[in-house]
């Protein structure tokens, strides 16, 4: 993976130098909240209901095991033992104190690390596929490309007070994985027919309060064009992009608003001032960048180990756990394999210090001392031996990571919800427990196979409800109540699709019932193989809704007490909610 | 006091803004150094052309292109800053330097902090008129905050991967094959 030339770790240093003396004069009342505020965003700090959150970027989902480490270190020494991977492919830390953050941001440099441009206005950390360099299906690993882009953006002076955050994909592959769609900006790699590289640019997707499917605004951009190109896309958004209304200021609003031909127009009469000038990317450039980012040293290796083959004919749980986490890998003998961070009892993307320490020496001993994170909230071992995996599945199970249920209705991604956010109108942590609860027979989770269910507090749908197969979202009735809408028929991928609301909102304890409803109308639908995402499209929403709206779904006798032991009382819950993030 | 070149230096530009019951066309243009919002520029473009010295500045939302052909006219632009969170001034900077080839002097006013000095200086401003309420000394500090640049802008016209020599490991293949 790629690392710190000098330049780079100078950079990161006295970002902590500068950050360190901002808190200092917000601490001695130089900088009012109000200045201070935007600062420590564009560092990765938020405020929380209960504390400060601190948001870690993890360039394009790579991590090493010192980083790694580094987090369990940080998760110890400034937070309560645990952090929470996102579906940004990032780490947060949920009990941070202000006086502490210039500290762990050293911490954090010394590691290659730093919260730079994680949250606020700004152009955010670029995330791509889990599996780039490893995926069959890949055309060009996409992470040089990243690595890139990440240096041009970090403090790009034309680009920090944009009307919004500015959230950049990037994937490689045949398979979409990085839900470029969905991005301000999604990049995906072409090889045309004359074998040149190049990207083709969506503009203008996300999901929020808006969700919109991104437009193509070109076809083909030649890779050495790629800087330049976003550099006029960025340019043409910060001059015209709305800044009167916070909700109509993402960059889709702006292309929705003059139409993607005009908004391409724009662009190019910009583009063509600096198109082939200095900062168009050389080979050379990329060529230094991608070598970080060549295979390691892979042995030949048989196909298959025999040793697996005849464990997995006698245990059962090893064998659940080979066919959903095992995933397979570019060389032969190799396998990459995800770590479950969705167990029952936790948050879905939680990890503990523990964990973190024994995932970086997991990394170390069977995966070249690297890892990665998903934008499902789990953890990948990307080059894993065939013949160590017995060995990886054991060490796994005894510290709780290897649930096998990767792609299954239990893999939920969540967002932090009315625990920790101070915009929710609804809890999403407990909810995803809850339902996990419901439906914790393996066996079940097997049959029913792949689906993607997305859980938000509200409606800026931090947890991908929108392109979730099955999608929940905390909405606000005016009663102080928590109340949930449904959709289905959400997707991510090449087949990207925002869900449809199946009809009135549900209370908490309904949920599982609802879910429950949803899973019966598929298993009687389906034909055999097919997925619950292939059902909704064959035969529409009206099914599920008839079916989950026939009978009153009762909610009595649960037990409602969320993910961290608050107890709350289900009929009078009423959510904190504060505008001060 | 304003930040000038990098040294604090004493000032004697007025900024001149439009109240509330002014036009573009009713106001009376003080006489003295005044730097006059682009819509006076625009309605009294042939008054104030025989001025020896004149400024303009332009708001947020307004297009740098308005001046095209007449920035030559001009001792100081000024781009304000009606919250230091609004970024179109830094668009509009870069695009007064170096789509309409503005050289002279050009001001960053208004809602001008420390911390976003740094950014400022790079997109083209060089000077800078802090808020009074603030330290002009410690502002001044924000104009080093960091030493070295990745990206192009108005200050640095080649990125840092065409300027210095960058470490890398060896490899034996290229990214693209
Ligand atoms: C608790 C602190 C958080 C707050 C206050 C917060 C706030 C927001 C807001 C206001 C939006 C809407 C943005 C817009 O419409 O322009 C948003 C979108 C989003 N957030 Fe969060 N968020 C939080 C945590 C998270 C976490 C933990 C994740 C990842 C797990 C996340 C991922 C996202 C994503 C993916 C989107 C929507 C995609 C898009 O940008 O269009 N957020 N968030
Ligand atoms: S979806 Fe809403 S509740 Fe959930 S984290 Fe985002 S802003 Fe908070």
């Amino acid at each position: 993976m790629y690392k710190y030339d000098f330049y780079d770790q100078q950079i990161v240093d006295e970002r902590v130098v500068q950050y360190r003396d901002q808190v200092r004069r917000r601490l001695s009342d130089e900088l009012s909240e109000d200045e201070f505020r935007m600062l420590r965003l564009q560092n990765g700090l938020y405020m929380q209901i209960h504390a400060y959150m601190l948001r870690i970027a993890v360039p394009y989902g790579m991590l090493s095991s010192a980083q790694m480490r580094m987090f369990a270190h940080i998760a110890r020494k400034y937070d309560r033992g645990y952090g929470h991977f996102t579906t940004r492919q990032n780490i947060q830390f949920n009990w941070i104190k202000l006086e502490e953050t210039p500290d762990i941001l050293a911490d954090l440099a010394s590691v290659e690390m730093h919260g730079i441009q994680t949250s606020g206005n700004c152009i955010r950390n670029i995330t791509s596929d889990e599996y780039a360099g490893v995926a069959a299906d890949e055309i060009i690993d996409p992470r040089p490309y990243a690595e890139i882009l990440r240096q041009w953006s970090t403090f790009h002076p034309e680009f920090a007070y944009l009307p919004r955050k500015f959230k950049i994909a990037i994937n490689g592959a045949t398979e979409d994985r990085a839900a470029i769609a969905v991005h301000d900006i999604g990049l995906s790699v072409l090889k045309n027919e004359q074998g040149e590289i190049g990207f083709r640019v969506l503009v203008g997707g996300g999901t929020a309060r808006t969700p919109i499917v991104g437009s193509e605004i070109c076809g083909f951009l030649p890779w050495q064009h790629v800087l330049t190109y976003i550099e006029s896309i960025m340019r043409v958004y910060n001059q015209y992009g709305r800044r009167d209304n916070m909700y109509k200021s993402r960059i889709k609003i702006l292309v929705k608003a003059i139409g993607i031909e005009e908004f391409r127009r724009q662009v190019e009469a910009d583009w063509a001032d600096i198109k082939d000038g200095p900062g168009t990317l050389t080979l050379e450039e990329l060529n230094r960048v991608a070598a970080y980012f060549t295979a390691p040293a892979y042995e030949s290796l048989p196909e298959n180990d025999p040793a697996v083959a005849l464990f997995k004919a006698e245990n059962k749980a090893f064998a659940n756990w080979l066919q959903r986490n095992v995933k397979p890998h570019k060389i032969l003998g190799y396998a990459a394999v995800v770590l479950s961070l969705k167990k029952t009892d936790i948050a879905p993307g939680d990890a503990s210090a523990e964990q973190m320490d024994v995932v970086a020496d997991m990394a170390d001993r069977f995966s070249f001392g690297e890892l990665r994170v998903t934008h499902k909230q789990n953890l990948v071992l990307a080059d894993v031996k065939q013949s160590d995996l017995i060995r990886l599945w054991e060490e796994s199970t005894e510290h709780g990571m290897a649930s096998p249920n990767i792609g299954l209705l239990t893999d939920v991604i969540c967002c932090p919800g009315a625990d920790f956010c101070t915009l929710a109108f609804a809890r999403s942590i407990p909810l995803a427990k809850l339902i996990a609860e419901r439906f914790d027979n393996l066996d079940f989770l097997h049959d029913i196979g792949e689906i993607e269910l997305n859980i938000s507090g509200c409606v800026n749908a931090c947890g991908h409800n929108h392109i979730g197969n099955i999608g929940v979202i905390g909405v606000d009735k005016k009663d102080g109540g928590e109340w949930y809408q449904v959709s289905v028929g959400g997707a991510q991928g090449n087949d990207t699709a925002i869900g449809k609301i199946i009809g009135p909102s549900f209370n908490f304890q309904q949920m599982p019932e609802v879910i429950d409803r949803l899973l019966q109308v598929y298993v009687r639908e389906r034909f055999e193989e097919e997925l619950f995402i292939d059902t909704v499209r064959r035969i529409g929403m009206a099914p599920f809704k008839e079916y989950v709206y026939a009978t009153p779904i009762n909610t009595e006798g649960a037990i409602d007490k969320d993910a961290y032991g608050f107890i709350n009382k289900p009929d009078n819950y009423t959510v904190q909610r504060k505008s001060r993030f | 006091m304003i930040i000038k070149n990098k040294a604090i230096v004493s000032d004697d530009w007025t900024i001149l803004r439009l109240s509330e019951n002014e036009t573009p066309e009713s106001i009376t243009v003080p006489a003295g150094k005044m730097i006059v919002p682009l819509t006076v520029w625009q309605a009294q473009r042939d008054n104030l052309q025989a001025r020896a010295e004149l400024g303009v500045w332009l708001a947020s939302h307004e297009r740098p292109e308005e001046l095209k052909g007449e920035v030559g006219k001009f001792d100081v632009i000024a781009v304000d800053f009606p919250k230091f969170g609004d970024g179109r001034g830094y668009s509009i900077a870069y695009n007064l330097r170096a789509r309409l080839g503005y050289v002279g002097e050009l001001r960053a006013i208004g809602d001008v902090l420390r911390d976003q000095m740094f950014y400022m200086q790079r997109v083209g401003f060089d000077s800078f008129a802090p808020r009074p309420d603030k330290n002009i000394h410690d502002a001044l500090k924000g104009l080093t905050d960091f030493s070295e640049i990745y990206q192009i802008s108005l200050d640095q016209k080649l990125p840092l991967f065409r300027r210095v020599k960058r470490d890398g490991i060896a490899t034996a293949g290229s990214a693209n094959d």
